[in-house]
């Protein structure tokens, strides 16, 4: 085969793979995902993080406003304390609060906001106050068990 | 006598492994550096990487495609008695960019490209060819073992990139529009749980030391088979077994390594 040819044949080789290793990047790999990278910082502190992880969203009403990218832990109070990343857009009322869902019964878990109404605005590295944390699965299990039975020994007890 | 024969056999070879284990690495260091030879011609790099990467192609998307399809039906199978369908994606592009990517690609390769290679530089010795190139002053790592071996290492990763996307567009084609699984879920799930340095970079330098060492294993079958016609058909063999199986054992140590 001719050498220009075979020149062409493994430059449209390496393109291929340049474009693939791109393509993987951004939409398996989701590189875009650092677009939240001149948003804003905000803080949050919960008594249970449940399983959340960095890159988590945090949504308002189901649409995504940003990530979790860190999750540390405050010595002093023993809360978990979630740093968060906001699009630069979406101002929030300090009396914004937070919540940690769970996406339908097994899914991943994320930050939902709910927004206050105050007219100021929360500052970039403040920290959200009013949180409510992950609900655990075992423990409303046994609440629930342990109060039917309570129900029923009561029940019977009127009899 | 020839059973009493093994035992004696068994010992030498043993004791032979360890020096052919570092002339090879010798071969292998000695080749590399011979990019720098002045007997290093790109145009025949190019010519290999035409040979091992660009007609390599054809076999890899449809092997990628096919085990991309399997993936997506096999795994459904398994996650849709979890009501967890929408793992699928994850699952797909976890298990091809961390082990199927990586491996397939290095034992395709191993077969279509490595073999050709052992065969091409053993004929080449028994017709002395090798030899010729040292009577002219032309080191024969130079010239011949040396694009190959660098052909191969850029070739692999380029065509496990590949094999990684064309298996993962095929895992989607039988998930999202045959089995039904919702395509942003899909796609969502897949994008929250792989990280591009520690999936699909790793993989790629899974990619990178396989082709490594098929390259690696086939030149050195092809460069010190008997220069015989028998020698040249028992080298070749050699070559696809002992790189398929290097890679398979290299795999399990490379996952504990880089994975844990």
């Amino acid at each position: 085969m001719e050498t220009r040819a075979i020149d062409w044949w493994v430059g449209i080789f390496v393109l291929l793979g340049i474009a693939a290793l791109i393509i993987l990047a951004l939409r398996v790999g989701n590189l875009s995902g650092f677009a939240y990278d001149d948003g804003y910082v905000l803080h949050a502190n919960f008594n249970n993080v449940g399983s959340l992880k960095s890159r988590s969203p945090v949504k308002i009403g189901g649409v995504t406003i940003g990530e979790v990218t860190h999750i540390g832990m405050n010595p002093k109070t023993y809360m978990a304390r979630v740093t968060m990343r906001i699009k630069p857009d979406i101002k929030l009322p300090i009396d914004t609060g937070a919540s940690i869902y769970t996406q339908g019964l097994l899914g991943e878990q994320y930050i939902a906001i709910q927004p206050g109404g105050m007219p100021q605005n929360l500052k970039p590295g403040a920290t959200i106050t009013m949180t409510q944390g992950a609900v655990n699965i075992d423990q409303m299990i046994g609440q629930m068990v342990f109060s039917k039975a309570e129900g029923s020994s009561k029940s019977s007890g009127n009899q | 006598m020839a059973f009493f024969d093994f035992i004696p056999q068994t010992g030498r070879r043993t004791l032979l492994t360890i020096p052919n284990l570092g002339a090879a690495s010798r071969f292998l260091l000695s080749s590399l550096w011979n990019i720098f030879n002045r007997h290093f011609s790109m145009q025949q790099l190019f010519r290999q990487i035409y040979g091992f990467g660009v007609r390599s192609l054809i076999l890899m998307v449809v092997a990628a495609f096919f085990t991309g399809m399997v993936l997506g039906f096999q795994g459904y199978y398994a996650l849709v008695r979890f009501g967890a369908t929408s793992a699928l994606g994850t699952l797909v592009a976890l298990s091809l960019l961390r082990e199927l990517g990586p491996v397939l690609t290095a034992l395709l390769f191993a077969g279509r490209a490595g073999s050709a290679l052992t065969a091409e530089i053993s004929s080449m010795k028994a017709t002395e060819q090798l030899s010729a190139m040292e009577m002219m002053a032309v080191n024969p790592l130079a010239w011949v073992v040396a694009p190959r071996l660098w052909a191969g290492i850029i070739a692999v990763p380029i065509l496990c990139a590949i094999f990684d996307l064309v298996g993962i567009f095929g895992g989607y084609l039988i998930s999202v529009p045959v089995l039904g699984v919702d395509g942003g879920t899909f796609w969502a799930q897949m994008q929250s749980n792989v990280t591009f340095s520690g999936d699909i970079l790793t993989g790629l330098l899974k990619a990178l030391c396989f082709g490594v060492v098929v390259t690696w294993i086939a030149a050195w079958k092809g460069y010190t088979a008997r220069p015989t016609a028998e020698g040249v058909g028992n080298a070749t063999t050699l070559s696809v077994v002992t790189a398929s199986l290097t890679v398979l054992g290299l795999d399990f140590i490379l996952t504990a390594l880089l994975f844990s």
